[in-house]
């Protein structure tokens, strides 16, 4: 049977997986039952309860709610930016650009964080190219407020590509006499980009803001591995919050986080589904 | 295709330029900082260049941060994960595809459902599962979860789709079995799919961090990421030379094969984004 390997795996390390992720939840299983995992009491709903009542899983919840919110409106508007830039116009270095832009969503992240660690260092070259400049050199991993911001710009810097290229492949669907139509109408650049380009364009928007909320949602390395979630929590994500519990051995309360993230990620996918389902 | 006004090309080559400018820079700090000394950092700490190219940070690296090692596990781990993706999902592609068979209608909507679980939920039960088959802290837990994915198998799905229908007909009508038929026909007219799978797949193998982290608990099982990553967590005060050099070595395999292979980067992105 052609399937087999893959339901084999697919049922072991995914869907089994996630049906004990809920199961877990509904539990008081700790760092000792993870060899004897059936060796748990069934709790109901007290692992959730606790959760959302804890003041670091609020806060956790809160700044995911905010890295989304800044991340996703910003990689795409550098994104579509970038995709409308390289559609129209330009011949020449295009593949180089597109490539560039591309580069950071392939790069391995735990590199990345390293490099970004290095270059926003005290006295690391984004500061002394400030001190050059006669700005002055905040302490980006030491202050909640910078730590944030770093957190979003690497968040950006590592999404804009895949924005633009999304948008890259929706904008080269959009036939071009509809363009040249509207040009001879005496349509401006503006307007033209304002009522047939974002309207086209619409199926794929909503696609790369439900693909980019979703990621951002489960944002979890750039606080890890850049901020350690610090200064003070200010930049745990929920994802870190998750893991951090499993560190301290609370697995039921981790995977009751889990799940509140599931629980949310699911509702940007029914919505993306109701949104997307008419136009089709 | 419209040729743009003069004014308008030169604003556009700029505002490309700047944002390339900006998001390559971090490579740029990379670079020059892996050949700085570690006194460097210290005595002239803004600078952005060294003041000599000198090798030190890389031969500290293998000599005795051990990274020959780590980067030997991530070769063999995204080995196999390659190897298993392009095979499996080609095979679970062309059942899906070509195939009728009882409970078709219900794998493909449940592989795709589950593409939204947030890997946090996953991890840990994943790790109970690793746990109880004994496998902790081996090179195969590492790689196990990742050899199938549902990316790789939706890829080929798409893929099979294009692959004719009549040239399978005329080969059973010869007589061929559905596994000749798979390696004879539908394999070898697969080939861009292969490659764009074989490619996220590598991608996903060399850059996964957080279940290595979790799976590899003595450093003769740490894959590159985790090995730079607990490096760097461990010492208070950052080797900067020495993890960027730790940096360089683990894009480099990434760059190289992003600048021959490109369009199969792109392709994965844009199929997957498009499901």
């Amino acid at each position: 049977m052609f399937l087999a390997p893959f339901l084999a795996i697919f049922l072991i390390f995914t869907a089994i997986p996630t049906v004990l992720a809920v199961s877990a939840s509904l539990t008081d299983m700790s760092a000792r039952d993870v060899r004897d995992p059936f060796a748990v009491n069934f709790v109901g709903l007290d692992a959730f309860a606790k959760v959302l009542g804890n003041p670091s899983f609020q806060g956790a919840f809160l700044n995911t709610i905010m890295f989304v919110v800044l991340c996703v409106p910003l990689s795409m508007a550098l994104g579509f930016a970038l995709a409308l830039m390289l559609n129209r116009g330009i011949r020449r270095l295009r593949a180089f650009f597109r490539a560039a832009v591309y580069v950071p969503v392939i790069t391995n992240i735990v590199a990345a964080a390293v490099i970004w660690q290095y270059a926003f260092s005290i006295s690391g070259p984004v500061n002394s190219s400030l001190g050059a400049l006669d700005l002055a050199q905040p302490n980006w991993l030491g202050e909640s407020g910078w730590s944030i911001t770093l957190v979003v710009m690497m968040g950006i810097w590592r999404t804009a590509g895949t924005c633009m290229i999304l948008f890259l492949a929706g904008l080269q669907a959009v036939p071009e006499e509809m363009y040249e139509a509207a040009a001879t109408d005496g349509a401006s650049g503006l307007r033209r980009l304002w009522s047939i380009t974002l309207p086209l364009l619409r199926p794929t928007t909503l696609l790369v803001t439900v693909l980019m909320t979703v990621s951002f949602l489960n944002i979890f390395e750039e606080p890890f591995l850049l901020t350690k979630g610090g200064p003070l929590g200010s930049t745990r994500s929920m994802a870190l919050w998750v893991y951090e519990q499993f560190g301290f051995g609370n697995i039921s309360a981790s995977m009751a986080g889990s799940v509140v993230l599931l629980v949310l990620v699911g509702i940007v996918a029914i919505v993306q589904f109701r949104m997307l389902r008419p136009k089709h | 295709m419209k040729t743009a006004s003069p004014t308008r090309l030169a604003l556009t080559y700029t505002g490309l330029i700047v944002i390339t400018v900006v998001m390559l820079l971090p490579f740029v700090w990379l670079f020059f900082g892996s050949f700085k000394t570690q006194s460097e950092f210290f005595s002239n700490p803004g600078a952005w260049f060294p003041e000599a190219f000198q090798l030190g940070n890389y031969v500290e690296l293998f000599i005795s941060g051990g990274f020959g090692g780590y980067m030997s596990n991530s070769i063999i781990v995204a080995v196999a994960v390659v190897a298993g993706n392009v095979l499996f999902s080609a095979m679970a592609g062309y059942a899906l595809a070509k195939l009728r068979f009882r409970g078709k209608g219900f794998v493909f909507p449940l592989v795709i459902v589950s593409m939204i679980v947030p890997y946090v939920a996953l991890f840990v039960p994943q790790f109970v599962i690793v746990v109880q088959m004994g496998l902790v802290n081996t090179l195969t837990a590492i790689a196990l979860p990742l050899l199938v994915m549902p990316l790789s198998v939706f890829i080929m799905r798409q893929f099979a789709h294009a692959v004719p229908f009549e040239l399978m007909e005329a080969a059973r009508l010869d007589g061929a079995g559905e596994s000749r038929i798979f390696f004879r026909i539908f394999l070898p007219l697969s080939g861009p799919g292969l490659a764009t799978v074989g490619i996220l797949s590598f991608l996903a193998a060399w850059n996964n961090f957080l279940w290595p982290l979790v799976v590899a608990q003595s450093q003769d099982t740490y894959t590159a990421p985790v090995g730079l990553a607990v490096a760097s967590q461990a010492s208070n005060t950052l080797n900067f030379g020495v993890m960027l050099a730790g940096s360089m070595i683990v894009l480099l395999p990434i760059l190289i094969l992003f600048l021959f292979l490109q369009k199969y980067f792109i392709q994965g992105v844009a199929t997957a984004g498009l499901k």
